[in-house]
């Protein structure tokens, strides 16, 4: 959340900001002295190109397209036809720059749009733009301001296919967009899985009035029905009942009342329950039906609590009737009357609940603000002829002959993002109202169109982490104090990756800020992007690093230890080759686990290479933990390998260097030899010093040329590198590249190997796949090792096979987890 | 507030294994102790009766068996296989009590005779009287004359009294010595078992307590077929057009499937497929209790008929929010008329709005609003249950055309016809009639 300074007085405490507040409701004048923290809010706004603007009752959201352009790390190998040169690395590295497609989102309180649109005129350089779409109650009220000072056309929007392309858009887009709220939990906030089909769904839009929409398909919804008793209903008869004018305060009202002294509950008709029919004493029989009787005064207190009480068990009863009617058990809510109002949210849920005896769960929506918006920006792109996109990726834009953003994934960027701010009921009112601040979300174009590994057991229950750290304070306690430590070591990399650019150090001191303001943000609210997790964590620091143009701090370091691994290629191969068949299938997965050891993501090996350079693949494997592992189902893998080879094998690898080269390849090595078919999976851009698809491919080919082997299965097309379409740590198998997708498909892959802690035990660590599945990890972290049982050097080996396979290979019992 | 079973394990029935009896409100098993036996009234056969029956009506078992046989009844009645007079039936709903009186007109000399005086001047109070107290109301123009009921033909009288003067109603019975008549009183409505103790306590009289939605059901049922002219059931032609909307009498033969929406100070929706087969489908807490309350605060009203007086001389379109207020005109893309409401109470979000309307425009959008959504959620129940016929009833429709012209609007517009709104003469006495029922033929 970036909060504006106004004239010379900034606003730091909440209750500066509620005098503020006051001060400009009275004049109007001082929101003209508000000065934009430019660079911080409306960013990249130079190569904006596609307009939009929401206007609601009280807020603003504005959208637009633009492009960033920030450094990548580029590999490219040298020519090595000649012999060898001694001392020369197998491929250099350079910074290039890349253009890539952002989208941006912002939301302010209405009393800003003069002031946001002059700064937007002031900062538009681009002239292509001629229009914008606008959609909202206060589009038509602002419409002549915005032509007269953007000098673009406005052009309206219906505001309920906004609202559901917007809907549409972000369920499909962003994991964890969707939540159920528990009032008195641990965390508030229950994030749902994105199902893979995101149709058919209902929406119940609480505006002034109610909408009630089902969704059918992208293009396909309805408005089944609606209900005129809504917010404006709230507000307007509270306002009417209370003399409270805002909104907000309203609730803030009803938060504090009592609904029962001026309700007529069963119990003041039967005097208890009328058990007959299951009704209990404390069900309201009739709204406000006290206050027809009573002569006595009412605190505003009351009358506000009984009235939202009214309001949301009518909307939840109505929501009920139409989701049996239409058959529907997924129902989203939205509409200012819920906008992230932990009282409405609470309310709606308890009124669902209690009407569908728990049958259907009210789902709200992080986004659920950017809803409209969104939709006018997608209905504006999908009419546009397609902009002049960036040549760095305009191959892939050019071959559809319209820009539609549905064709592509989209990515929430973390550092770009405000988040979902803090809604707890304690925090200061004033806080709540959210004056002065501008919220963001920004949205990465992804290369790649990602979708579901086709191998998933189950897609819609799938989840990819393993601890969900919102709502495991200990672990979550541990994790943000493990990330904050290392973050002195993150910046140093970072500029020591860049040695050449001076202002390296500046940049690197400008992520570690940005960083750590994130880790402070996620203590106060683990729920801003969804779920806390492990990954999200890592994700979110490769989103800052990219944002301070460090997009691969261990470039040099990766450079390095492939070189090294590679010499010893050759040895490794010849000794593996002298033991007997069972000493060497024991030796492959050995070595595929030292080298794993070596993870410069890990601290505690990030500590021992660092005071130690030397600590080789031998040292590696003596730190290893002597069997049986922690999680051990060797040996019904040694028993599964004397079985018939696999049809093909899917390899999730991990680290550069040791890992890869002397444990990955060996081991897949076998496998060829075997007669099973691999699949490579590698990162698409960089986290970590995980290797990714480019570097790999370099590697691939220097491999080839000196293991015939290798080289013959990359000639027969029996080794496949692909792209798994992520740039993190973690893997996500319901969000990789569609190409991968289609490979694994084609070939029929009937095993699954996932490598390393961040893939194989903080996330997938309970994945359940329709094939075999190895999954392998050192545990280089002795908080984690403590947790599951074992100390740090700990092994898990899981082997699992599903159910429906154990009839044929009935011998082989899956690894149990601990 | 969570939805708990209502099983008050501490006041269960010990002496039945009866199923129904366990989620029965709590029963007052002390009464035997501290009651001298003196009211209670015995079963027609002569004896206590132990047969059970299904109709949820638990405690009615309960009370008969409880009966003490030693108590005195005349004989007329137990040769006529009927209770002795006087007749009640009565509803104790959160707001109104709802009496209805069966008022021989067959006395024979003999019968004349034999009559108490007490018995007679209870007749005579509530006969020759309309208004009784400050706040009770003899409906006149509903009562029912010649009617035959258990071989005994007379009129059936409708009163009504707000339940907060329940102290008086039984101060009085108390004066008049209306315990010393041996009669039972059926009562159904929660006050039923909210006042069960008052009426022992304070005048001395033992509640028959019946279940409210039996009780409405056998009523409507009754009436209906008892009552010919003028016809008990009607509707409104033509809905949509104001000019030709007129009352039309209906004929109720074949009702089921039904949807009974009874609005009292709350909402009860039943779906009835046979006399003894129906469901309460849902409810709402929004009903005629809701009117009042709201009216009360936003006017300074303080009865039923002032809001209802005020309501029909406001103009609601100045408080709602119509489609048209914000779209200019129809929504057509969803189909969606300008006139109609798109935020009940809509325009009070703005503080000028609030300057410029009247306590009658206020009432106007209050009966509006709660109608509207009593419609809207039957017509979704009506979908969902899949009963295309829907009868009206309650006291909030009491001298209340504006509602029911709203709703039979609403059932006919949103519906596209499919669906008939039907209302009851008595709209708010079923219950009542039906507790009298009970009287005269326990099931």
């Amino acid at each position: 959340m970036t909060r504006l300074s106004r004239g010379t007085r900034p606003m730091f405490t909440s209750k500066m900001a509620a005098e503020c507040q006051r001060v400009d409701r009275s004049s109007h004048s001082m929101d003209k002295s508000i000065t934009l923290p430019a660079d911080e809010i409306f960013r990249n706004l130079e190569n904006a190109k596609r307009f939009a603007i929401d206007i609601g009752g009280s807020l603003t959201k504005l959208a637009y397209y633009s492009t960033v352009q920030h450094k990548v790390a580029k590999v490219r190998s040298f020519d090595h036809t000649a012999k060898e040169t001694e001392g020369e690395p197998l491929y250099e590295i350079s910074m290039q720059e890349e253009v890539t497609a952002r989208l941006h989102f912002i939301k302010f309180e209405n009393a800003y749009i003069e002031t946001c649109l002059d700064f937007i005129k002031d900062h538009l350089v681009n002239t292509e733009t001629k229009v914008i779409k606008a959609t909202g109650g206060g589009a038509h009220k602002f419409k002549d301001l915005i032509e007269k000072k953007l000098k673009l056309r406005v052009d309206k929007e219906d505001e309920m296919t906004c609202l559901i392309k917007g809907c549409n858009f972000v369920l499909r887009n962003i994991p964890h967009e969707a939540f159920v709220y528990v009032k008195h939990a641990d965390s508030e906030f229950r994030f749902q899985n994105t199902h893979p089909d995101i149709f058919p769904y209902l929406l119940i839009n609480i505006g002034s009035g109610v909408s009630i929409v089902k969704v059918e398909s992208e293009d396909k919804f309805e408005r089944v029905g609606g209900s005129s008793i809504g917010g404006g209903t709230f507000w307007g008869l509270g306002a009417l009942l209370t003399k409270t004018k805002r909104f907000d305060e309203l609730l803030q009202l009803a938060s504090k009342g009592q609904h029962t002294s001026v309700d007529m509950l069963v119990k003041d008709i039967y005097g208890g329950s009328y058990g007959s029919l299951g009704l209990t004493g404390d069900l309201i029989a009739s709204s406000f039906g006290k206050s027809a009787t009573a002569d006595n005064e009412f605190s505003k207190e009351d009358m506000a609590k009984s009235l939202l009480h009214m309001i949301s068990n009518d909307i939840g009863q109505l929501a009920c009737l139409y989701a049996r009617l239409h058959n529907l058990t997924r129902v989203y809510f939205g509409g200012f009357f819920i906008r992230g109002h932990p009282v409405t949210m609470h309310t709606i849920t308890y009124s669902i609940n209690f009407f569908t005896k728990g049958e259907v769960q009210a789902l709200f929506l992080r986004h659920e603000g950017y809803l409209g918006t969104i939709g006018a920006f997608l209905k504006g792109a999908e009419e546009d002829t397609p902009p002049m996109l960036p040549h760095s990726l305009g191959t892939t834009a050019l071959s559809h002959p319209r820009f539609d953003p549905n064709q592509y994934s989209w990515g929430e960027n973390y550092a770009g993002s405000s988040g979902l701010m803090s809604v707890s009921p304690d925090l200061n009112p004033m806080q709540r109202t959210r004056s002065g601040t501008f919220d963001m979300l920004e949205m990465d174009r992804l290369e790649r169109q990602l979708v579901n590994l086709p191998l998933l057991q189950d897609p819609s229950s799938y989840i990819p982490d393993t601890v969900d750290l919102s709502e495991d304070a200990l672990a979550r306690e541990y994790w943000l104090y493990c990330f904050e430590e290392a973050l002195d070591g993150v910046v140093k990399r970072a500029v020591a990756s860049q040695p050449d650019l001076p202002e390296a150090a500046e940049r690197a001191e400008k992520f570690r800020h940005k960083y750590r303001h994130k880790l402070q943000t996620l203590r106060q609210q683990p729920f801003a992007y969804g779920s806390l997790t492990v990954r999200s964590l890592l994700d979110t620091r490769e989103h800052c690093l990219n944002e301070f143009n460090f997009p691969d701090p261990y470039s040099k370091i990766k450079q390095r230890e492939n070189d090294i691994a590679l010499k010893y290629f050759q040895k490794a191969i010849k000794s593996l080759e002298e033991l007997s068949w069972e000493q060497r299938q024991f030796a492959l997965v050995r070595g595929l686990l030292a080298g794993n050891v070596f993870d410069w993501g890990a601290k505690a090996v990030s500590d021992v290479l660092e005071s130690d350079p030397e600590f080789g693949f031998e040292q590696a494997k003596r730190q290893l933990e002597e069997r049986p592992w922690l999680v051990d189902a060797y040996d019904q893998w040694l028993e599964r390998l004397k079985g018939p080879p696999h049809k093909c094998a899917l390899f999730f690898v991990d680290n550069s260097g040791i890992d890869i080269i002397l444990g990955v390849f060996p081991f897949i090595r076998e496998l060829l030899c075997r007669g099973t078919e691999v699949v490579l999976a590698s990162n698409s851009s960089p986290a970590l010093n995980d290797v990714t698809n480019s570097e790999l491919q370099i590697l691939t080919q220097r491999i080839a040329a000196m293991d015939l082997v290798i080289q013959s299965a990359v000639k027969e097309d029996r080794l496949t590198l692909v792209q798994s379409g992520s740039s993190s740590p973690c893997l996500d198998l319901s969000r990789l590249d569609k190409e991968l997708a289609g490979v694994v498909r084609e070939r029929h892959t009937d095993l699954v190997v996932i490598e390393g802690m961040g893939r194989a035990i903080h996330t997938n660590y309970y994945a359940m796949l329709s094939c075999e599945s190895l999954k392998m990890a050192v545990i280089k972290n002795s908080w984690l090792a403590d947790r599951l049982g074992g100390k740090l050097f700990s092994v898990v080996f899981k082997y699992e096979v599903p159910p429906s396979h154990k009839t044929t290979t009935q011998d082989h019992v899956p690894g149990t987890p601990s | 507030m969570e939805q708990l079973n209502g099983h008050q394990g501490e006041n269960e029935s010990l002496d039945t294994e009866d199923e129904d009896e366990a989620v029965q409100p709590p029963l007052k098993q002390s009464r035997s102790k501290n009651d001298i036996c003196n009211n209670f009234r015995v079963d027609s056969c002569g004896k206590t009766e132990a047969t059970s029956t299904t109709t949820g009506g638990g405690s009615v078992i309960d009370e008969r068996r409880t009966s003490n046989s030693t108590c005195r009844q005349r004989l007329d009645s137990l040769r006529k296989n009927r209770p002795p007079f006087p007749w009640f039936g009565m509803d104790i709903g959160g707001t109104l009590v709802k009496l209805v009186y069966f008022e021989p007109k067959d006395i024979t000399a003999e019968e004349e005779q034999e009559e108490v005086e007490n018995l007679k001047s209870i007749r005579r109070y509530l006969t020759s009287n309309t208004a009784y107290g400050k706040t009770g109301i003899r409906d006149v123009h509903l009562e029912l004359k010649d009617l035959t009921l258990c071989g005994r033909t007379g009129n059936l009288h409708f009163i009504r009294f707000p339940t907060q003067d329940l102290p008086a109603f039984l101060q009085m019975a108390r004066n008049k010595h209306f315990s010393s008549l041996h009669t039972t009183l059926c009562a159904t409505g929660g006050g039923a078992y909210k006042f069960e103790s008052d009426f022992r306590q304070m005048a001395d009289l033992q509640l028959l307590k019946l279940d409210e939605l039996d009780c409405l059901i056998s009523g409507v049922l009754y009436i209906d077929s008892a009552v010919s002219s003028p016809s008990e059931c009607y509707y409104y032609e033509n809905p949509t057009d104001p000019e030709h909307c007129v009352q039309k009498p209906f004929t109720l033969e074949n009702p089921y499937p039904l949807l009974l929406v009874n609005i009292g100070s709350g909402v009860s929706i039943l779906a009835v497929y046979s006399k003894n087969n129906y469901k309460r489908v849902t409810g709402t807490s929004l009903g005629g209790g809701t009117f009042l309350g709201l009216c009360c605060l936003l006017t300074g009203c303080s009865s039923f008929e002032e809001a209802l007086q005020m309501a029909s001389q406001g103009e609601s379109t100045r408080v709602d929010k119509l489609v048209r207020d914000i779209y200019g005109g129809d929504y057509e893309r969803f189909g969606l008329p300008g006139w109609a409401v798109a935020s009940s109470f809509g325009n009070m979000m703005c503080k000028e709005k609030r300057e410029s309307i009247s306590k009658e425009d206020l009432a106007r959008a209050t009966l509006v609003s709660i109608t509207n959504n009593i419609g809207s959620i039957t017509r979704m129940v009506a979908l969902n249950e899949n009963i295309e016929r829907v009868v009206f009833v309650g006291n909030f429709l009491r001298v209340n055309t504006l509602s029911m012209k709203l709703l039979s609007y609403a059932m006919d517009y949103w519906s596209h016809g499919q669906l008939k709104a039907l209302f009851l003469r008595h709209e708010g006495y079923f219950g009542a009639v039906g507790a009298l029922l009970e009287l005269l033929n326990p099931s």
